[in-house]
């Protein structure tokens, strides 16, 4: 069976606007939650969430691009930029790639600016590009368009396990030897009034902080941004000299069959023993746990008893970053990867920010306070959406 | 050139990148950089700024009401579709 080994990597997230900035952060102990700015947030109850601030754009867009671009896509497009760019890998290499990216809401902005133009401002027309530009896959195609990819693009949508389930089948792609080479990771840009009066209305955000693990923590705090991964045969990436920062070894998803909200031990058990499965890796082997660590009740409590269950009393490290760059949804799980990323590459694990007093029923290793060193071989990142579908990543570190 | 000549001849060349200076009645859209997206956005311009609805399908933009061959033609759908507004 091939090998697969991530060769590039992009971000823009409320941390930072590029892989370098946003994993010194996440190793830094920062946090991009603050308090949230956009038109109608005094009409919400929950007004924090981890926002990008400060991004120039893309540099050189052009008016029809302007037109074409949610801002789903822009940060794609800025990710993909950036994956590429380190990856090195050119035009003709690119050329059989294709692009699998993960989102939620896709160009929700867009539904929401335009439903309000025609409901709220009675206007009697929108702009002709409306449907190009809301559509889900449209951070996949200006992607594509712009990179030359020919190979198989789409988006794929399972709420917040979507980055995860897009890597998971651009890892396959690869491994199964009908690309050398794919891009893969998510895109999410639903912090707009729409976006949280929605989540708001289900009652699990939090109005003050994201804790996940803590014994006192009271719910998610959204964030935005996306990750895009350059993913590459291990021969192919050999062949060029290309600088490989991890391994991606395993991918398991599975569903709960069960409730539409309410996450399911036996599911996420599940999921991770089938990553473990096909990254031929022992449970001892694994190092750190990038948890779904969503900083819910429920999420946290069903989480820690499936570490519980695959990995024993003495467990692996595990951490959840959601209080760094937020809960991205859509794009949560390509942002963990770079923590991920981070504790293979660099030895360093990033902290569970928030985490004070670790509920003292979990029966987990979580790493809170300060990034601890840690010689990580092996590790898993989790992705536990709603509507019981669960997505586990297996990386290793390269030797 | 009248006002709603004018009015009309500077959408197109915004649209399609250009000088409104530099475009003539008989330029062919399609000629000065148009294409068909920048046709469709120019005709959404167009709706915005006249209040009017204009009879334009991207299917079949040959057998439509609204003839988009010519900056004149086109001046000259709009003209009509003012005037029918009353």
């Amino acid at each position: 069976m091939r090998r697969v080994v991530i060769t590039g990597a992009g971000t823009i997230n409320a941390l930072a606007h590029d892989v370098p900035g946003t994993i010194a952060a996440l190793l830094a102990g920062q946090s991009g939650i603050g308090p949230l700015q956009f038109r109608d947030v005094e009409r919400l109850s929950i007004r924090i969430g981890a926002q990008i601030r400060d991004w120039p754009g893309i540099a050189g867009m052009t008016a029809r691009e302007a037109s074409l671009w949610d801002p789903f896509t822009r940060y794609a497009i800025a990710a993909a930029d950036e994956a590429v760019a380190m990856a090195g890998l050119s035009r003709d290499e690119l050329a059989p790639a294709g692009v699998i990216l993960g989102t939620a809401a896709g160009g929700i902005a867009t539904w929401e600016d335009n439903y309000r133009a025609v409901y709220a401002e009675g206007r009697d027309r929108v702009p002709p590009l409306t449907v190009p530009r809301l559509m889900h896959n449209a951070a996949p195609s200006h992607i594509s368009i712009r990179h030359g990819l020919r190979g198989a693009s789409f988006s794929v949508s399972s709420a917040c396990a979507s980055a995860n389930h897009a890597l998971g089948l651009a890892f396959r792609e690869v491994r199964e030897g009908r690309a050398p080479v794919m891009l893969a990771g998510g895109a999410e840009a639903m912090l707009l009034f729409g976006g949280l009066k929605a989540w708001e209305g289900l009652r699990v955000l939090s109005p003050d902080g994201c804790r996940p693990f803590d014994a006192r923590r009271n719910g998610m705090v959204m964030g935005e941004g996306a990750a895009i991964f350059v993913l590459e045969e291990a021969g192919h990436a050999k062949a060029r000299g290309a600088m490989r920062l991890a391994e991606i070894a395993g991918f398991g998803m599975t569903a709960d069959a069960a409730d539409i909200v309410a996450p399911s031990v036996e599911g996420a058990v599940a999921a991770m023993q089938a990553a473990l499965r096909e990254a031929g890796l022992s449970p001892q082997e694994v190092a750190y746990v990038n948890a779904h660590g969503t900083g819910t009740q429920a999420n946290d409590r069903a989480e820690a008893a499936a570490l519980r269950q695959v990995f024993g009393a003495s467990g692996p490290a595990v951490s959840s970053t959601k209080a760094a760059h937020g809960h991205a949804i859509g794009a949560t799980g390509a942002l963990e990867l770079l923590a991920v990323i981070a504790a293979l590459h660099k030895g360093q694990i990033a902290p569970t920010l928030g985490c004070e007093s670790v509920d003292p029923d979990f029966g987990v290793d979580i790493v809170t306070g300060a990034a601890r060193a840690a010689s990580v071989g092996a590790a898993l990142s989790n992705s536990f959406a709603f509507g019981g579908l669960n997505a586990v990543l297996a990386l290793k570190r390269i030797p | 050139m009248d006002d709603l000549a004018r009015r009309v001849t500077e959408i197109l060349a915004q649209q399609a990148l250009v000088d409104p200076s530099s475009l003539r009645l008989e330029d062919d859209p399609a000629a000065i950089g148009l294409d068909s997206l920048g046709m469709v956005e120019a005709i959404f311009v167009i709706e915005e700024e006249f209040g009017i609805s204009v009879p334009f399908n991207a299917n079949t933009p040959d057998q439509t009401d609204f003839d988009i061959s010519s900056v004149a033609s086109v001046v000259a759908g709009v003209r009509r579709l003012v005037s029918a507004k009353g």
